[in-house]
């Protein structure tokens, strides 16, 4: 039971950071069509910008993670611009292959900036978990706990509650019309995919110093957010959230009691099995007719 | 391609080990073979029915462990375990074509990617039968008869000879009933239908066909290098086999050779200036520069061979409003 609970604990944490991941990747994903292979390598970029900012620039930790964010916002912004929206209205197959080759591109630039050796990324969070009855969580973990549910928080909030949201759920629902109302497509393409490579920036910066930055760090971290998504349904923020969770959860309990070696498979298998059974998405309402 | 120009390359690829008799070349030639098989595999679905497949180098790598185990363990001959390796990753083909078929776009992209995403995990954790990590080694060199074909020239004419049949198989396949049902359902798939196609049968042969010949390849390269290991299965392969197809001109049936033999002798060639990850970030670079510049690949660019755009203009001019009902979400 008590075995249970602690992966339950590490599950979430987990979990957590996935969701961050598979929110950037549903918002891309849903708004603008966008298989975005390269997700992974936001999440590497801010693994490896927080490491920057931390040993480089000497920064203090929090300072780092917004520099990480901020990093990934950049980069999706300028993404978005160069290469992204003289394809708008391409075919899929084409945006895909450009995405498949940045991808590519930039794990190798950061193999050649940084070197294949994984970096050990510090932080100032005492190392001696905190015991809570049957539960040792280390604080770090619990900070990234708390720090991915607080980004959560922040995206719902935008998306929700602000002008660019609302514009960013009227561009999902029908752009045309939406551009019609005076919304402008291409402004709301740049932002979507800036927030969702500033939210894949930040899932990295806050596995970095749990983990290890390395280059190929990122390609795992774009099958989580693949499983994630498609868990959810296309687009769906809160379906993201729960699905994020659930599969953090779901391969804490694979890795315990089936088989650690299989512990990524569980990524593909969800893949599969909800494509097939339940395109939709486990969380979708069901489809409205007409 | 005209007569001369046909009978001109054969001749020349039929005497290459006369006049080149470098081994070193040889091997580059070899490869350059194989992966062409694979690229004309991989065509056949994406060039001719249009579907993106992210998971050939799963076929590629069942091809390549079930001749490698069987030579191994059973200790059959290779002429043996060659057709038995198609057969095994025609029917992987077959089995993932009927559950994936059903979907289109990115999400049989995705399906695609997760199957070969398991295959390869499975590579890995099933230290019995495929060794683990540590790979297979020591898988025999084929023989004929009393002769060996360890050499670079003999394994030479026998890649020329395996790629032979699979351009003849597919230049038969896309230039038959069969063929013009590819090119209809990927230049519109409801207007096939409507005509009595029967989209996922022709679907699911196009996938059995393309995955057994990349079981061939598969087999093919684990003689060649008479080792296999789970590496076999990096996405690596396929990102390989897919630059090769576009670059090379999908949806043609000499793309795929032009670009196999580019995006071989190529990486070859910049080896001694360059490390391994240099070369990728170009590969990556090469990829979105192509999309970009080049999308038809380089045989359609150059001559009048590949998908004329003319039959793609029947796709209704109205996009249908399918988004507008996802209201809810976001």
């Amino acid at each position: 039971m008590d075995a249970l609970l602690q992966h339950l604990v590490n599950g979430l944490v987990l979990g957590g950071t996935y969701a961050l991941l598979g929110i950037g990747l549903t918002l891309i994903f849903g708004l603008m069509n966008v298989v975005n292979f390269a997700h992974g390598e936001f999440y590497t970029l801010g693994a490896y910008a927080t490491f920057a900012a931390l040993t480089l620039a000497g920064l203090p930790f929090l300072a780092a993670l917004a520099v990480a964010i901020a990093a990934g916002v950049l980069l999706g912004a300028l993404t978005e611009r160069v290469l992204l929206r003289p394809l708008r209205g391409e075919s899929i197959d084409s945006v895909m292959l450009v995405m498949i080759g940045l991808w590519i591109a930039m794990q190798n630039t950061e193999l050649v900036v940084w070197g294949g050796v994984a970096k050990s990324v510090p932080h100032p969070f005492p190392t001696a978990p905190l015991v809570l009855g049957p539960l040792g969580i280390a604080p770090l973990r619990l900070f990234v706990l708390a720090a991915a549910l607080a980004l959560i928080l922040g995206a719902h909030l935008i998306i929700q509650r602000t002008r660019l949201g609302r514009a960013m759920r009227a561009t999902f629902q029908d752009a045309d019309t939406a551009a019609l109302m005076g919304v402008r497509i291409a402004r709301i393409h740049t932002a979507t995919f800036a927030i969702g490579s500033g939210l894949a920036a930040a899932a990295g910066a806050l596995l970095g110093p749990i983990f290890l930055a390395y280059p190929s760090m990122g390609d795992l971290a774009s099958l989580k957010a693949f499983s994630v998504v498609i868990l959810g349904g296309l687009g769906n923020v809160a379906g993201a959230t729960l699905g994020g969770l659930l599969l953090g959860v779901a391969e804490e309990l694979g890795a315990g009691y089936v088989s650690s070696g299989y512990r990524d498979a569980v990524g593909f298998v969800i893949i599969i099995l909800v494509l097939l059974l339940r395109p939709s998405g486990l969380f979708a309402r069901a489809e409205r007719v007409g | 391609m005209k007569p001369l120009a046909v009978v001109l390359s054969a001749g020349l690829a039929l005497t290459v080990p006369v006049w080149l008799p470098n081994p070193y070349y040889l091997h580059i030639l070899i490869m350059a073979g194989i992966f062409a098989i694979l690229a004309l595999s991989l065509n056949l679905l994406l060039g001719y029915t249009g579907q993106l497949s992210l998971g050939h180098a799963a076929f590629f790598g069942i091809g390549a462990y079930t001749s490698a185990l069987l030579t191994l363990r059973l200790e059959w001959s290779f002429w043996l375990g060659l057709p038995a390796a198609t057969a095994t990753a025609g029917l992987a083909g077959w089995a993932i074509g009927r559950l994936a078929l059903k979907l289109r776009g990115a999400y049989f992209v995705l399906v695609t990617i997760s199957f070969a995403g398991v295959i390869s995990l499975v590579s890995v954790n099933w230290m019995e039968l495929t060794n683990g990590p540590l790979g297979l080694p020591g898988i025999p060199a084929p023989s004929l008869g009393p002769w060996s074909l360890r050499s670079k020239p003999a394994y030479y004419y026998l890649v020329l000879t395996a790629l032979a049949l699979a351009y003849v198989v597919c230049h038969r396949l896309v230039h038959s009933r069969i063929g013009r049902a590819f090119l209809a359902l990927r230049e519109n798939e409801a207007l096939a239908e409507s005509v009595g196609i029967d989209v996922t049968r022709y679907l699911v042969l196009a996938a059995v066909v393309s995955a057994a010949m990349a079981g061939m390849g598969g087999s093919l390269y684990a003689h060649y290098t008479r080792f296999v290991s789970p590496e076999v299965f990096l996405f690596t392969y396929t990102v390989t086999m897919v630059i090769m197809v576009v670059a090379g001109g999908k949806g043609t049936l000499p793309g795929p050779l032009v670009g196999a033999a580019l995006f071989t002798v190529l990486p070859e060639a910049l080896r001694a200036a360059t490390s391994w990850q240099w070369q990728m970030l170009a590969y990556g670079v090469i990829l979105v520069l192509l999309v970009f510049f080049l999308p038809r690949g380089i045989v359609p660019t150059f001559t009048s061979e590949g998908p004329s755009t003319a039959p793609s203009d029947t796709s209704p001019r109205i996009r249908l409003r399918r988004r507008s009902r996802r209201s809810d979400r976001c």
